[in-house]
C-alpha cells in the first residue's frame, strides 16, 4: 500500500479511551542553554498507543524537549511523570538511576536520526537486537538469537545479515535494524528524533510504512520530531507545533494541518504545499 | 644480592606512606569483591607490562618473614619472573622459593598454580587491563555506571558475539567472570582452564593493575561464576594427552618445539607442579631417565 494514501487515523490501535491516564506528563519543562533558550514551558500529555509528533522549523527547540521528555537531558524547571506499568504516575527526577536505566532499556525505546548513535557499529545485527533481551536477563543464546532473527524479519532484513554489523548495512538498513533493536523488549513508549532524516525519499516512505504498522501491532505510543510536515501526518495522531523553544499550537494531526488557527502554523503549511 | 649496587632501599623498595596508601586500597578492595579500587600507581623501576602493579601489591603486603615465588606463564625461570623475584631479594631481603607449597605469597603472570592454594598463602595477580568491560565500552564514565548499576548485558553481547562468528565461546583467556553475584571482573589473562580455581578458593587473591592503577580482590572462599550462556555452558580447555614430562592429565599444557622438523611435546605449563610430581616418580612418555633436576622444561 502507499503510505501516502492513508493517514494515522485509519490504523486501528489507537484507542484512545477519554479515561485512560496518560503515559507520560510533563509541566513547564524548560532548558536553558547558558541564556540561550532552548525549550520554555512546555505541558504535554501522551496517552497509552498514542503517536504523538512534535513539529517546527529548524532550531525551534523539538531535540531538546525529547531529551528533556526521555531525561537525557536535566530540565531548567518543570517535571515529566511516568506511569510505569500498572502504577501511578512517578515523577521522573526522583527515579533512582538503576531505574531509570532499566526503563531506558525496557519500556522505552529511542530511535535517533544518526544510527552510529543508536546502534553498536561493531556488533553484529544479530546482538544489537539481542542486547536489550541480555540487559533483562535473557541467557539462552538460542532464544535470544531466535527473537533477534524474527524482530529483523519484522523490519524486513533478511535472516542471513544477522551475523553482518551494521558498517556493511545501507542508510535505510541500519534504521530499521534501530527500530527492531528498540521494539524487541515491547517497549511503551518510544521517542523517535527524525528517524527518516537523510534518506531517500523511496526509502523514507518504506520506513514511516514500517514504523508505522510496528507501533501499532504493539501499541506503543510514540513521540515523533520531525520538520517533515508529511511524515507528521502520515504517523501522529496528535501535533504540536513548536516555534522559538515553545509550543504555539497543538490539536488532532488533521485538524491543525488542514486547518491550522496560528499565522506561524499556517506559514509553515503553505511552505510545504508549496514545496 | 651480589649483582646489586649498595644502596639501602627501605623494605620492599616503596616508602612506607606509599604502602600504607597501597593497603588502603587493598583492605577496600577484599571489602567489595571484584570491585576496583583506583590507587595511585608509583614509578616502579621495571616498565610498564612487567607487572608493575603485582610488584607494587606485593611490596604492600610484604612481611620479612614471607616467602616469595613469581611465575611468568607457570614458569619460575622466564626472564620477568626472574627479575620480579631478585628485585624484592635485592629490596626486601626476604627469602624466595619455586615451591608453590613453600610459599606465602605468590606473584603471577597468566596462570594459576596447579597446586591447590591453603588458606595462609596470598596470590598476586599482575593485570595489563583491570576493566572487562572496556573493548565493549570505551568510556570510563560509563563503564562505571555500568558496574554500580550491575549492568552487565553488554558482557553477554560479546559472547553471543562469540558464539555467533565461531559457534562456541571463543574467549580462551582473560574470560570474564562474576564475583560474589556482584561485580563482573577480568580475571586477568589466565587461559579459562584456571577460571574454576578461582572459585571458593582458600587462598586471599589480589589483582594489580599499575598502568591503569586498579586494585581488585577476590577474598577467601568467595564464589567466582564464569558468565556463559544455559545453551553454551561454561567448559574449560581439555587437553588430548596428558604432560609428556609427569604424566599429569588435569593441568593446563604448553606446547614445546623440539627440532626444526615439527619435533614437539606437550608439557605442563606449571613448572614446579611437574617437577613435583616427577620428584614423587610420575612420569610421561618423554621423561628423561633419571631423577629430575631442579627445571623442567627441556
Ligand atoms: N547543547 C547545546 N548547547 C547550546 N545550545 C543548544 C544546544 N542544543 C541546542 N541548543 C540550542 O537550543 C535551541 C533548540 O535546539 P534544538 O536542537 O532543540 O532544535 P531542533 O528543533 O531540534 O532543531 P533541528 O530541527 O535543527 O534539529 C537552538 O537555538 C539551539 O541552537
Ligand atoms: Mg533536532
Amino acid at each position: 500500500m502507499n503510505p501516502n494514501d492513508m493517514s494515522a487515523d485509519d490504523v486501528g490501535a489507537n484507542d484512545m479511551s477519554a479515561d485512560e491516564p496518560p503515559l507520560l506528563s510533563a509541566r513547564g519543562l524548560t532548558k536553558y542553554y547558558g541564556a540561550r533558550a532552548g525549550c520554555l514551558d512546555v505541558d504535554l500529555d501522551v496517552y497509552p498507543g498514542e503517536v504523538l509528533a512534535i513539529v517546527g522549523e529548524s532550531g525551534s527547540g523539538k531535540s531538546t524537549l525529547l531529551a528533556l521528555l526521555a531525561t537525557e537531558l536535566a530540565p531548567s524547571a518543570g517535571t515529566v511523570g511516568y506511569r510505569m506499568a500498572g502504577d501511578a504516575l512517578t515523577d521522573l527526577a526522583t527515579l533512582p538511576e538503576a531505574d531509570r536505566r532499566r526503563l531506558l532499556r525496557t519500556e522505552w525505546g529511542f530511535v535517533r536520526q544518526n544510527a552510529e548513535q543508536g546502534l553498536r557499529m561493531a556488533v553484529s545485527a544479530g546482538g544489537n537486537v539481542g542486547e536489550r533481551l541480555m540487559a533483562i536477563g535473557w541467557r539462552n543464546y538460542g532464544a535470544i538469537r531466535a527473537e533477534a532473527g524474527d524482530w529483523l524479519g519484522r523490519v524486513e532484513i533478511a535472516d542471513d545479515r544477522i551475523d553482518d554489523d551494521p558498517r556493511g548495512f545501507s542508510g535505510g538498513m541500519r534504521q530499521r535494524l534501530q527500530i527492531a533493536r528498540n521494539l524487541v523488549t515491547r517497549p511503551r513508549l518510544v521517542f523517535m528524533d527524525e528517524p527518516t532524516g537523510g534518506l531517500d525519499v523511496s526509502v523514507q516512505a518504506r520506513l514511516l510504512d514500517l514504523i508505522r504498522s510496528l507501533v501499532a501491532d504493539l501499541g506503543a505510543a510514540v513521540i515523533i520530531v520531525t520538520h517533515d510536515l508529511a511524515v507528521a501526518r502520515l504517523l501522529s495522531h496528535r501535533i504540536m507545533v513548536m516555534r522559538h523553544g515553545r509550543v504555539i499550537e497543538t490539536g488532532l494531526t488533521d485538524q491543525v494541518l488542514d486547518d491550522p488557527r496560528e499565522p506561524y502554523t499556517q506559514l509553515l503549511v503553505a511552505s510545504v504545499l508549496a514545496a | 644480592m651480589s649483582a646489586m649496587p649498595t644502596i639501602t632501599y627501605n623494605f620492599g623498595y616503596l616508602d612506607e606512606q606509599t604502602k600504607r596508601m597501597i593497603r588502603r586500597a587493598i583492605l577496600k578492595a577484599i571489602a567489595i569483591p571484584g570491585y576496583q579500587v583506583p590507587f595511585a600507581s608509583r614509578e616502579m623501576p621495571m616498565p610498564y607490562g612487567w607487572g608493575t602493579g603485582g610488584v607494587q601489591v606485593t611490596a604492600a603486603i610484604l612481611g620479612p618473614d614471607d616467602i616469595l615465588k613469581v611465575i611468568d606463564q607457570g614458569s619460575d625461570d622466564t626472564t620477568n619472573a626472574v627479575a620480579i623475584r631478585s628485585f624484592f631479594a635485592a629490596t626486601a631481603g626476604v627469602r624466595t622459593t619455586t615451591r608453590t607449597k613453600e610459599a606465602t605469597i605468590i606473584q603471577t603472570r597468566h596462570r594459576v598454580p596447579e597446586t591447590k592454594l591453603g588458606p595462609e598463602q596470598i596470590l598476586v595477580y599482575q593485570v595489563p587491563i583491570p576493566e572487562p568491560l572496556r573493548f565493549l565500552e570505551p568510556r570510563e564514565t560509563e563503564t562505571r555506571t555500568l558496574h554500580a548499576l550491575a549492568d552487565y548485558g553488554l558482557m553477554h553481547v560479546k559472547l553471543y558475539e562469540d558464539i555467533a562468528r565461531h559457534g562456541h565461546i571463543a574467549t580462551t583467556y582473560a574470560y570474564p567472570v562474576m564475583v560474589a553475584g556482584r561485580y563482573v571482573t577480568d580475571p586477568s589473562p589466565i587461559p579459562k582452564f584456571d577460571n574454576p580455581k578461582l572459585d571458593d578458593c582458600p587462598a586471599l587473591q589480589l589483582f594489580g593493575a599499575g598502568r591503569e592503577q586498579r586494585i581488585y580482590a577476590i577474598p577467601p572462599h568467595t564464589r567466582v561464576v564464569s558468565l556463559d550462556f544455559e545453551d553454551h555452558p561454561f567448559r574449560v580447555q581439555r587437553f588430548d594427552r596428558p604432560c609428556a614430562l609427569c604424566g599429569a592429565e588435569d593441568v593446563y599444557l604448553d606446547e614445546v618445539i623440539l627440532d626444526d622438523r615439527g619435533g614437539r611435546m606437550f608439557v605442563c605449563s606449571d613448572t614446579d607442579h611437574c617437577d613435583q610430581r616427577r620428584a614423587a616418580g610420575h612420569a610421561g612418555t618423554m621423561a628423561p631417565q633419571g631423577a629430575p633436576k631442579g627445571t623442567s622444561k627441556p
